[in-house]
């Protein structure tokens, strides 16, 4: 159904005919944010928008935004939940900068979101939780909704509770069920507003409660309601339309990075003729891995949720071992713990894939929120000299291909490999061309079924890779042990030879330093030289790349270089340096990546580093870039926080 | 007691032997454990190939070096989560996994628990010397209350753990104890062992002569032994003694010593290691030395499912319902738009 058209008739169908008179204006992107309390829905009201919108056609990219508490006291600060959607019909790259319309469904959500809505934005306010109560517990003093505090934006109060309550009184449900409709009223309403058809979050509700059918019959009556309130309020003198995006043409999906990183497994094991058996602790925000693949049992994937962190990885090392392909997943705090299981991956050379879904640390940190602070422990946190190669994701669909990558590099040179992700692309989605599954390549294993040497089997014999054989327990003939212990160089015995171990850790650390990636080891945007080059890893590509065409077309001289193999690095990255004036590495943290850069290159890289738990946005770096150029930039972009509801200030441009 | 096994016998003890010479101390325990190993997996006609030892850190855990199958000498404690990934890898492969009480009570506790209960096909051989021997002599978790050691030179103040309770308390379907010198008895409990499917947890009195000797002197001394310990035997009386004249006897569910002339026979406890409760076997394994004489052989030995065989009869249902999988399907996922 195209939107274009006319479509939707009074109650959001395909069929009937449009009673609304308002005019509708065409938009080319809009970015708009639910925003309630944790119990209020706003995460399904959110994932329902997308999905609608990348079914239009649309580009999207979002960022779910949620408190760790499972269930924080409701209606304060610390409960609110939000789902921003950046919807477009050209290509984004991120989640927006500002928001256009804010639906805020309690004085808290108003609050702690209110900063991010543009000047002039629309904010749509659930006007029956403003009582004094919930402006209390939002810590507020007078009511912003009558104080003339919202005089900066286009203010509508919906009483949404009341006609929620009107909506669905004759379903049979009680208040506390028909209550928890309100997000469809809110989603109702903006699909009016934005001319969406309600089909799928239809089709959603009738299958999601099939077996209780009031429950459905009163979230259909919700969304109804919402929408058809759109069409006769006199609060919206109009509504707006955002046509299809012109993406490169094919099928698409709706995808984040945690399912991307999930399917990219499930793919590497057929690509590779293998099962798959991902060993895994519950962790936030990379859980939800383990769910998707423990859903795949028609697969040959099977999934082990181990007792700890460690007993993940040593479970890993024992597929690996046993033949099948072996993969954990975790967050940081999961990653120090698996440091010394990971230690033995790389003395018994075994292909282990070790996601890491970066969340804010140290410690428990930051658990639902963004950071990329793992980026030196992945690639030291080990003791010894422990070489593993690093791959980042560059965004929620790149999951998929960089996992398919990571188990080439993993059973091809016989090593373990760091897979790099983080909470926002983790769970943010982006539309995904589906790739066509004969087109994929192949992974090519060898397991010996014969001894590789006069004298017998030899487990530490290399080849022109420098990988060892990957012989499996149950083939006659090739009875060997592998430990922790040094090894002897080829014969694999245990040594305490000083030349040997000597030995070994440079042919370790060369097998990996050789490595010749699967994919791009670096996506790079603009011209080869100038007067700056971006220089990012993982997720931050999107802003980055958004703000060097923004940057461009004000005749700014910027390139960028996303970096997706980060062990080893890509080795032009040297000469490529030096062909431009300054060097700006944005990063989630306070210089991982820079300091990895000035070592290996001796390079002058700048850093412009975030760590607020949120992505960068467009703004940040472009304006970034612009104290860069005039000579004030001071490093880091930290700001203080400002009350209540902190968020990012733009940087101060007089440094 | 003897286990009727098919003469299989295609490979000789020295068969398993690998080209490694065993770098114990010389007098140290782990000799006797390792040739009736070997003299096992030749009765059981074990296939060198599908058989694996995996150990964690100490001196037992030298083990796998000095056998000639497939081997894993991985890192402290880790032992059980290798294995568990092995076999849910290969459930085919014959895994032992040689273990200390350090290794698999300390810093692995956790693990072995795990594994136990979910009752991970493999063959568990802790050898408890009550002491570190590796790290040179500190005390370890079955170290007696009190006892003097470099890291505890004014005595433990911990108390120690009963292995075999832990792997009671742990669910475990098999758990049995001997002694590193009774070596006929030991390669009875070891071919027990091999023939349990599922997790069969084996206690092994062995004797640091360097760091921890005599520890079980009162259980091999050829005076004191038969009063010390007590030989279990399936569906017999509890019966020990030079005379086998004492017996176990419940009362008020506490144990207690009884002359067998004493009392009725129908009152003497009888084994009965096929138990579907643990009670028994828990009782058992509280029963310790100078109160009351250590029971040796097979606590319990009950059928219970098998993890790996319980993971791959899942995927297996999955298949017989979903069909097998269609990754182009899967990859589309169930909400598309085409541009
Ligand atoms: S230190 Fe003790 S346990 Fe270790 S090898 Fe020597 S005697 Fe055996």
């Amino acid at each position: 159904m195209s939107i274009a058209t006319e479509p939707a008739g009074p109650d959001g169908s395909s069929s009937s005919s449009d009673i609304s008179t308002k005019p509708r204006k065409s938009l080319p992107a809009v970015t708009i944010r639910f925003a309630g309390d944790s119990g209020d829905g706003m995460q399904l009201a959110g994932t329902q928008f997308t999905d609608t919108s990348a079914l239009l056609g649309n580009d999207i990219s979002t960022l779910p935004d949620y408190p760790a508490e499972i269930r924080a006291p409701a209606g304060t600060l610390a409960g609110v939940s939000g789902y921003q959607i950046h919807f477009s019909s050209n290509d984004i790259f991120t989640p927006g900068d500002e928001v256009d319309a804010l639906v805020a469904m309690n004085p808290a959500a108003l609050r702690t979101n209110l900063k991010s809505v543009k000047t002039g934005g629309i904010v749509i306010v659930n006007e029956d939780s403003f009582t004094a109560v919930d402006l209390k517990k939002a810590q507020y003093t007078a009511n912003p909704l009558e104080d003339g505090s919202l005089g900066r934006y286009r203010l509508v109060k919906v009483p949404i509770d009341k006609l929620n309550a009107a909506a669905t009184a004759d379903t049979g449900l009680g208040a506390k069920d028909t209550d928890r409709c309100k997000n469809m009223f809110a989603l109702g309403l903006v699909y009016w507003l934005y001319g969406r058809p309600l089909d799928a979050t239809l089709g959603y509700i009738n299958k999601k409660f099939a077996k209780k059918p009031q429950v459905a019959t009163a979230n259909t009556k919700a969304l109804r309601a919402g929408y058809n309130f759109g069409i006769t309020t006199e609060l919206f003198q109009e509504h707006y339309e955002v046509p299809k995006a012109k993406l490169a043409s094919g099928l698409y999906r709706k995808i984040t990075g945690n399912e991307a990183v999930a399917l990219g497994m499930v793919a590497a094991a057929h690509l590779a003729g293998k099962e798959l058996i991902y060993c895994s602790y519950p962790i936030t925000p990379a859980s939800d891995i383990l769910h998707e693949l423990s859903a795949q049992k028609n697969f040959g994937v099977m999934t082990f949720q181990a007792e700890d962190e460690i007993a993940a990885m040593g479970a890993a090392i024992g597929v690996a071992f046993g033949g099948a392909l072996a993969a954990t997943g975790t967050s940081g705090p999961g990653l120090a713990l698996k440091g010394e299981a990971i230690g033995l991956a790389v003395m018994t050379e075994l292909p282990v894939v070790i996601v890491d879904v970066q969340r804010g640390g140290p410690s428990t940190g930051l658990p639902t929120k963004t950071e990329q602070a793992d980026l030196l422990q992945a690639m030291f946190g080990r003791n010894g000299e422990c070489p593993v190669p690093i791959l980042a994701a560059t965004s929620a669909s790149d999951c998929f291909s960089a996992m398919v990558e990571a188990f080439t590099i993993a059973t091809r040179y016989m090593t373990p490999v760091l897979f790099l992700s983080d909470g926002y692309i983790a769970n943010g989605a982006e539309p995904w061309l589906v790739p066509e599954v004969d087109k994929l390549p192949k992974i090519t294993i060898h397991h010996p079924t014969a001894a590789n040497d006069e004298a017998g089997f030899m487990p530490y014999q290399r080849n022109e890779d420098g990988a060892r054989p990957w012989a499996l327990p149950g083939t006659p003939g090739l009875e060997h042990r592998i430990g922790g212990l040094e090894k002897q160089d080829v014969t694999g015995n245990v040594s305490y030879d000083p030349a040997n171990h000597e030995r070994m850790i440079h042919l370790r650390a060369q097998k990996v330093a050789e490595i010749k990636p699967a994919g791009p080891a670096y996506l790079w945007n603009g011209p080869q030289s100038g007067d700056v080059l971006l220089v990012g890893w993982g997720s931050t590509y999107g802003a980055i790349r958004a703000a060097v065409q923004q940057l461009v077309e004000e005749g700014v001289s910027v390139a960028s270089c996303q970096i997706r193999y980060l062990n080893p690095l890509p080795e032009q990255l040297g000469e490529m340096m030096k062909r431009f004036k300054h060097i700006l590495s944005p990063e989630m943290n306070l210089g991982q990546l820079r300091m990895l850069l000035r070592a290996k290159f001796l390079v002058d890289v700048q850093g412009l580093n975030k760590v607020r738990g949120q992505p960068f946005t467009i703004s940040e770096i472009t304006r970034g870039v612009h104290a860069l150029l005039r000579g004030n930039l001071d490093g880091h972009m930290v700001t203080v926080n400002d009350g209540p509801a902190p968020r990012i200030e733009p940087i101060d441009d007089e440094g | 007691m003897s286990i009727a096994t098919p003469p299989v016998n295609v490979l000789k003890a020295s068969d398993f032997a690998s080209d490694q010479d065993p770098r114990w101390c010389p007098g140290c325990g782990d000799y006797a454990i390792l040739a009736q190993t070997k003299k096992v997996l030749a009765k059981i006609g074990a296939d060198r190939s599908k058989t694996v030892f995996i150990s964690g850190i100490g001196c037992s855990s030298r083990f796998p070096y000095y056998m000639n199958t497939y081997g894993f000498h991985s890192i402290h404690g880790r032992a059980p989560t290798l294995v568990t990934g092995l076999k849910l890898a290969n459930p085919g492969l014959t895994v032992w996994m040689v273990t200390g009480d350090g290794d698999a009570l300390s810093i692995g506790g956790n693990h072995l628990i795990h594994m136990i209960r979910r009752n991970v096909d493999v063959k568990i051989l802790l050898f408890n010397n009550r002491i570190y021997g590796l790290t040179k002599g500190q005390y370890s978790p079955t170290s007696e209350h009190g006892k003097k050691t470099k890291s505890t030179p004014m005595g433990s103040p911990d108390m120690p753990v009963r292995p075999i309770s832990i792997a009671i308390a742990a669910e475990a379907s098999f758990a049995a104890r001997a002694i590193d010198i009774d070596v006929k008895h030991l390669e009875y409990v070891l071919e027990r062992a091999a023939h349990h499917k599922g997790s069969a947890f084996v206690e092994i009195y062995q004797n640091c002569n360097i760091f921890n000797d005599g520890a079980y002197s009162y259980a091999t001394d050829k005076q004191s032994k038969s009063d010390t310990t007590l030989y279990l035997e399936h569906g017999k009386p509890m019966r020990f003694g030079k005379e086998l004249d004492k017996a176990i006897r419940v009362n008020q569910m506490r144990p207690e010593i009884v002359n067998v002339k004493d009392v009725p026979a129908d009152e003497l406890l009888i084994h009965d290691e096929k138990a579907p409760n643990p009670t028994l076997a828990f009782m058992l394994s509280r029963m310790r030395h100078p109160d009351f004489p250590e029971p040796l052989g097979v606590f319990r030995a009950v059928d219970q499912e098998r993890y790996a065989q319980l993971v791959r009869s899942q995927s297996e249902q999955a298949v017989q319902r979903l069909g097998k999988g269609d990754l182009q399907a899967l990859l589309r996922g169930s909400e598309t738009w085409t541009v």
